[in-house]
């Protein structure tokens, strides 16, 4: 132990480090601007309402960071999403005249969602580390086909849960427990859960060990294709949770649900820290970073003297800041 | 007055990284027409004294002086101006460029147009004068390792280097490839160019260089002619000790049945109908030229590559195609390439060293970080690692030490047979002296040892047997008495018929 004790001393001894404290220093930053300016930024509903909506990303943004890590990239997540939530709308919708208007749907529903996902993931995975083909390339086309197959699925309009069952439903998003919503929950283990696994598991290991080095991985006796594989499934199976608890928020999907959600979560992956080519990833810091960005959007709406639409380019300064941050620890 | 010949000097050379001093009023003179050797042990200052000539890195204290004139370099690109080259290890070459783009990158001839018709000619007349058959619309990836070097060189040749500097440029080449770079070395050097050089190889630098200084712990031991002093003394000063014994003791090898035995092995384009054997406690050593598929034959040995043939361990055919295969069978491997395939060098030594055996360190779900420190512990106290702290990424360990990391790593998944590929490459002599320490005690404890070296000395005097392969195939086995230098050199040029 004393050891250890020594490990993190001499860390310590390096002094303050932008690069691990940055995006917690920027998180508190802007919660000072945001009680600054305007009173009901702190309210228990101001501040739920940021993270439930914040948890979506947050926690496709979790796979995300084991994908980069181990030097992949999902560029499908947000086309992917919009896929699951048409799919599982067409089930439940299907199931109704056997199952019956009331959880047993619901819960049908759901675990199609998350199978949804997992496949999803197989397939993404699978043309990676069998096929050969770049992750960038893989990703960028599943964006497309899935994209594409829930507007065919949604006939180019919108697909509508059965108002009925959408009622059963939605709890799921506007309930909780103790006060706190359940997608906030749901979000915190997945947080929680994902710190374990990347920081004290043999996976999470050799998820930074092959985006840092495939080579050394390899010659390590470490199953390459196999961790690889199982990101991408992590992945898809976290978009299958982050859907779930989406669908019941607006019981709808159409062709523009889920746009752009694959920059968001990469972007609070970079922002939190992880190191875009790979080998060095954070749950934590990912988590402080979707959190950011929600209070980049917040803050802005709840003030008068610049224009909420300048939302993307706020966020695109925190992301370029962040990668600069990360790049001035290497010299 | 000022010796008209001192071309590059550095007078009180002072290198601070952080609180740590590595190099201590070095001073140090380089003149044209003359080549100069520096060498020392890992760790000594060498790269650093050479990175500071290069303009890489100014010093903490001292100067440096260039045509009697007090010079600061604030880049190499400024050193590069001034005709001081310096020649990485690692390459510096755009490996999707063309060799053509690659020696005229940044000194492109012609305004707005590239005047390729004049480069390609000029760098058709650099490869010729370098004796070698490289195209200049070849791409250096394409390129082998000693390809790559003459490269290189032809890129300092058109920057008019006065000063040449090389990294250890012989590390990575056969004898024969060394012999033609020896002899550009003496051409620039008769031409007026001040050529410094590193070397581990102590009997090429007595060979062929004209001054030689050895640095030990970042300071100047002795600068003297090269004529005046022998290897063995260049090694004394270097170490700071006698290191007349070298090797090891090899330990007694008693009779029993064979722990491994290949039979027919092939990998395809590479190895053909390979068949050795190995025995409990023995130390067999691989020799060959640099590409007769030693290599590949142990990657195919131990599922690394797609291999045909029998493998059987205790006399049990088993098949092997992955690492985990043969790790499950006690069989492992250690790279030759330590810092491609062998440590993560963004990553402390901790990770590194359970990364092979982590699921001994994850028997539940969590990994017991305490246990990993523990084995941290015990692997820098068994192999006798050094370093300035337990955090410090690997890539800062000395080459020695990295080497030592990755044998406690290989070692910590207890195999029954370990093939070492190169122990020793690049690191300096007390540490091989260590190893060779190591090696003999894993072959006293009953483990069995494959060594494959190219340095001679070394499958000489450390193996009870040795294996000659040359050009993917086995052509010979010589044991005891009969493993000699010249007996192995006949073998791997092919002068010899297979015995037997």
């Amino acid at each position: 132990m004393s050891s250890m004790a020594g490990e993190a001393r001499s860390a310590r001894r390096a002094g303050f480090n932008l690069h691990v404290w940055g995006p917690v220093l920027a998180l508190v930053l802007l919660v000072l601007l945001g009680i600054a300016l305007n009173p009901n930024f702190l309210t228990y509903n101001n501040i739920t309402n940021v993270l439930a909506r914040s948890s979506f990303i947050g926690i496709i943004a979790i796979g995300a960071t084991f994908v980069i890590t181990a030097g992949g990239l999902d560029l499908s997540v947000g086309s992917m999403a919009a896929v699951i939530a048409g799919v599982m709308i067409i089930v439940m919708n299907a199931l109704i005249p056997s199952l019956g208007i009331g959880w047993g749907v619901v819960l049908v529903g759901m675990a199609v969602g998350l199978l949804a996902g997992g496949v999803a993931g197989v397939g993404n995975g699978v043309m990676i580390t069998r096929g050969r083909i770049e992750a960038f390339i893989v990703t960028l086309g599943t964006m497309g086909i899935f994209r594409s197959l829930v507007t065919f699925f949604a006939n180019g309009g919108t697909l509508s849960l059965n108002f009925q069952v959408a009622d059963v439903y939605r709890p799921v998003y506007y309930d909780g427990f103790l006060g706190v919503p359940w997608p906030i929950i749901v979000f915190v283990l997945a947080a929680v859960g994902g710190e374990i696994v990347m920081r004290r598991t043999a996976f999470g290991r050799y998820c930074a060990a092959i985006g840092s080095n495939e080579q050394v991985a390899r010659y390590s006796s470490i199953n390459v294709d196999r961790v690889r594989l199982m990101t991408y499934i992590l992945q898809g199976v976290l978009v299958g949770v982050a859907v779930l608890l989406y669908v019941p928020r607006l019981g709808s999907a159409s062709a523009t649900t889920g746009v752009l959600w694959e920059l968001e979560a990469i972007a609070a992956v970079i922002i939190g820290g992880t190191t875009l080519k790979g080998g060095f990833g954070r749950v934590w810091g990912t988590v402080v970073g979707v959190v950011i960005l929600g209070l980049i959007g917040n803050i802005l709406n709840l003030q008068s003297f610049i224009s909420p639409y300048l939302n993307g380019a706020f966020q695109g300064v925190i992301i370029i800041l962040a990668v600069l941050l990360q790049r001035s620890r290497r010299t | 007055m000022e010796d008209q010949r001192f071309v590059l000097r550095g007078e009180g050379i002072c290198r601070d990284f952080g609180p740590v001093r590595v190099l201590f009023g070095v001073d140090f003179a380089l003149r044209a027409g003359e080549v100069h050797a520096l060498v020392g042990e890992n760790g000594a200052g060498k790269s650093t004294l050479m990175k500071i000539l290069g303009g890489y890195q100014p010093p903490t204290e001292g100067r440096l002086v260039l045509d009697g004139q007090p010079v600061a370099f604030a880049s190499s690109a400024e050193a590069e101006a001034a005709g001081i080259v310096l020649i990485h290890q690692e390459f510096n070459l755009a490996e999707q460029l063309t060799v053509e783009a690659n020696i005229f990158l940044g000194r492109e001839i012609g305004g707005g147009f590239l005047d390729l018709k004049a480069m390609r000619a000029r760098t058709r007349a650099l490869l010729a004068e370098l004796e070698t058959d490289i195209a200049p619309d070849m791409l250096v990836s394409d390129l082998s390792v000693p390809q790559k070097q003459m490269v290189e060189i032809a890129k300092a040749l058109v920057r008019d280097a006065r000063v040449l500097m090389m990294d250890e440029p012989t590390a990575v080449l056969t004898a024969r490839e060394a012999e033609v770079l020896f002899r550009q070395i003496h051409r620039l050097r008769d031409a007026g160019v001040a050529i410094l050089y590193t070397s581990h190889k102590l009997d090429e630098v007595k060979a062929i260089a004209d001054q030689v200084t050895v640095l030990r712990d970042g300071r100047e031991v002795v600068t003297a002619p090269a004529a005046s002093m022998s290897a063995d003394a260049m090694a004394e000063h270097m170490v700071g000790r006698d290191v007349s014994d070298l090797f090891p003791p090899k330990p007694p090898l008693g009779e029993g049945p064979p722990v491994l035995e290949v039979e027919h092995l092939s990998v395809p384009g590479r190895v053909a109908d390979a068949s050795f054997t190995l025995r409990r406690g023995e130390i067999l050593g691989f020799a060959g030229l640099v590409g007769a598929g030693r290599t590949e034959l142990m990657e195919g040995v131990v599922g690394l590559r797609r291999a045909t043939g029998t493998i059987r361990i205790n006399g049990r055919p088993e098949r092997i195609r992955s690492l985990r295969d043969a790790r499950r069978h006690g069989l492992a491997y250690l790279t030759e390439d330590r810092k491609g395939a062998g440590l993560l060098l963004e990553q402390p030594m901790r990770t590194n060293l359970t990364l092979l055996g982590l699921s001994r360190f994850a028997g539940g779900v969590l990994i017991d970080e305490a246990a990993e420190q523990r084995a941290l512990d015990k692997a820098i106290k068994d192999f006798d690692i050094r370093a300035p702290n337990r955090a410090v990424r690997v890539g800062n360990l000395s080459g020695g030490n990295q080497q030592k990391l990755l044998l406690a790593k290989t070692m910590l998944v207890e195999p029954g047979i370990v093939i070492i590929d190169e122990p020793t490459r690049g690191i300096d002599i007390g540490t091989k002296q260590q190893i060779y320490g190591f090696i003999e005690g894993l072959a006293r404890a009953g483990k069995s040892v494959i060594v494959v070296s190219s340095e001679m000395a070394e499958v000489i005097g450390l193996c009870h047997r040795v294996v000659v392969m040359k050009a993917g195939r086995i052509v010979g086995e010589l044991e005891g008495e009969a493993i000699s230098e010249q007996a192995i050199v006949r073998h791997a040029m092919g002068l010899e018929a297979r015995a037997a």
